[in-house]
């Protein structure tokens, strides 16, 4: 590559790189901005709306509820799928295909649409089981599944399942053992991926909790909106910087022992074909 | 050199598989498959694709289950046990490490299945490390390692456990051949060293003959011959057996009285109550010799050198007679005094040889 191409080609990065950065943080600034304003045309700056953040009972219930739910939800969709997935691989590999585009089709359904679906099911579990707003984590991992099963698919594809869990077998191995042993170290990346994916998730979902009629923190924020919209923005940009860590985060999960940086590297291929329209 | 006895040295045990079975679908991988291992003895099961070997091996470990037959280790019935019940030792053909484990961690996996305590398993582990070579390599990761010594980890990490049996599914395929041969020589080595009875699956010949007791040759699910090394070579009891093993040359001729006659020469049969009439005769490269041939005139046994192949202290030269070609290996010294179209005389030794009746047991690529 010649030098004057290749300087060419670090502009045309630095430049991309600037713009991607104005587009996502110039929103979360001019909020900043918003929530940081004083009273009065020429008031001077106050982190008021932030301090009264924790003054506001059912916002602080809708934080709380919003945290136990991405909690819930990571911990259930991975303690679901990872052994389904790991199953699928060893016992039942002509399923896979099936049960890709089966954990993919949330991605296609509208949320409104899913809340139709889900509506008469809440008014069951609300009466017979629960009212907890914590029940909105079986919604959730439903929301979730198609992007904790595409980081987990990277994972798992980045190792040999089938000759580990057997070589593991052999050695004396339960399948219990195999999992937590064997299996769940060697996709630590995936599942940290996938646990923090679903995290950002479920802390900005406001459609299905809104519609079910549920408080969790998106739907506090609007709630809040109404009354004090700078304390409203003020909650809103601390759960953006929280969501944009966390997946910031993501890129730097692992060390550099092992190639860690494999399984990243195919999630975003993945998604990448999956945004083309082709075929994994 | 580490004592090694109480390390790895256990009795070994008879293994025995008793009438076999394993369908996928209409698909027969085995045929009502038996077999005996002495205690001891290293066993190589030998066949081309598909033929059922690594399917035996595995029913074996336990990784299958038979749809008939019976497994049994030691006098003990294992044919219902799951693999982690098994006490077998398995090293598998692609790299097999734990890779988020060191090497000594690696050997010591099967022994704190075990509960065996953490100061025992660790001396254990690194006492097998030394058998194999690698003790420098403990702390290593499987991607510090090269093929071969992720492999050597992978024999220690299966001898560490002590167990009944030791099971190899075509250990050295993914090596290079220079590594192969060495790491089949050390392979040999451990298992006489330890005594342990170990089944050996691979589809290389030379492999398999080097390396085992008896070598068991499989085909279409079913063992077509069972015995040493040498009399598998040598006294082929069929001709898929022949082609297989070796290289042999088909040859057209007629059976007549206990004799096959090829090209004017008269060879004796392995079977000789073989019906008369034409047959394909399996000849042996190295059963002929060939011999300048001043005279101009044809004759069905003369021919022309097409080809020369250099195998080292020997060469494989190819004799076109007209209607068919033929293989004859010459050390290298008398080969090279026949280049490329020299007019030879073939004569053929007069060994017993196997006739095939039709193409059908031509052996697969």
């Amino acid at each position: 590559m010649s030098r004057s191409r290749r300087a060419k080609l670090q502009v045309f990065r630095v430049v991309t790189f600037v713009v991607a950065a104005i587009f996502f943080l110039a929103p979360i600034w001019f909020m900043f901005e918003f929530s940081t304003r004083g009273n009065g045309e020429n008031a001077a700056r106050t982190l008021d709306a932030w301090k009264a953040i924790g003054t506001y009972p059912d916002l602080v219930a809708g934080i709380v509820a919003s945290l136990e739910l991405a909690v819930i939800t990571s911990i259930g969709i991975l303690v679901v799928l990872v052994p389904t997935m790991v199953w699928v691989r060893l016992r039942l590999p002509r399923l896979r295909r099936i049960v890709e585009n089966i954990s993919l089709l949330p991605l296609t359904i509208p949320a409104i649409v899913l809340v139709v679906g889900f509506w008469p099911m809440y008014q069951w579990i609300g009466v017979n089981l629960s009212d907890s707003i914590l029940t909105l984590s079986f919604a959730y991992a439903i929301l979730v599944l198609p992007y904790a099963y595409r980081a987990l698919d990277a994972g798992l594809a980045a190792i040999d399942v089938k000759t580990l869990s057997e070589a593991a077998r052999s050695l004396g191995a339960s399948w219990f053992t195999v999992m937590w042993r064997v299996i769940v170290p060697n996709i630590s990346s995936a599942l940290l991926n996938a646990g923090l994916l679903s995290v950002a998730l479920v802390l900005g979902e406001y459609t299905i909790a809104n519609n079910l009629l549920y408080p969790n923190l998106q739907v506090e924020i609007v709630s809040l909106g109404r009354t004090n919209a700078t304390v409203s923005i003020a909650v809103a940009v601390a759960s953006l910087l929280f969501a944009f860590v966390l997946l910031i985060a993501l890129s730097f999960v692992g060390g550099p022992r092992r190639a860690r940086a494999q399984p990243q590297e195919r999630l975003v291929q993945t998604f990448a074909r999956d945004l083309s329209g082709g075929q994994r | 050199m580490t004592d090694t006895a109480g390390t790895t040295t256990r009795a070994g045990v008879e293994v025995r598989l008793e009438n076999l079975e394993r369908r996928y679908g209409a698909v027969s991988a085995l045929n009502d498959l038996s077999l005996t291992l002495g205690p001891g003895e290293l066993v190589a099961l030998l066949g081309p694709s598909g033929c059922g070997k690594t399917t035996a091996l595995r029913l074996l470990a336990g990784l299958e289950e038979a749809d008939g037959g019976r497994v049994v280790i030691g006098g003990q019935d294992v044919t219902n046990l799951p693999a982690n019940k098994r006490d077998v030792g398995m090293v598998f053909q692609s790299y097999s490490l734990f890779p988020h484990m060191v090497a000594w961690e690696n050997v010591a996996f099967g022994l704190q299945m075990r509960k065996v305590g953490a100061d025992e398993r660790k001396r254990r582990a690194l006492e097998v490390l030394e058998l194999v070579g690698l003790a420098p390599y403990a702390y290593r990761y499987a991607v510090q390692m090269s093929g071969g010594q992720q492999q050597r980890v992978a024999l220690a990490r299966a001898l560490a456990i002590r167990p009944k049996v030791l099971l190899l599914d075509e250990p050295l395929s993914a090596l290079d051949a220079k590594v192969r041969s060495r790491l089949r020589d050390e392979i040999r080595r451990v298992q006489l060293e330890v005594g342990i009875t170990t089944l050996f699956v691979t589809h290389d010949q030379e492999e398999a003959l080097a390396i085992a007791d008896r070598v068991g040759v499989m085909n279409k699910g079913r063992l077509e011959q069972l015995g040493p090394p040498t009399e598998i070579y040598s006294r082929p009891a069929t001709a898929f057996v022949a082609e297989f093993v070796g290289l042999t040359n088909r040859m057209a001729g007629v059976v007549k009285d206990g004799e096959v006659e090829v090209r004017g020469a008269r060879l004796p049969l392995v079977q000789p109550d073989s019906a008369n009439g034409p047959a394909i005769a399996l000849v042996r490269p190295e059963t002929v010799s060939l011999a300048p041939e001043m005279d101009s005139s044809p004759g069905p046994l003369v021919g022309s050198v097409i080809a020369t192949s250099f195998l080292g202290a020997t060469s494989r030269v190819t004799v076109d007679l007209g209607d068919e070609t033929v293989l004859a290996q010459l050390t290298t010294a008398d080969a090279s005094k026949l280049p490329p179209g020299t007019r030879v005389r073939l004569v053929l030794r007069p060994d017993a040889v196997l006739i095939a009746k039709d193409e059908s047991t031509a052996v697969e690529a």
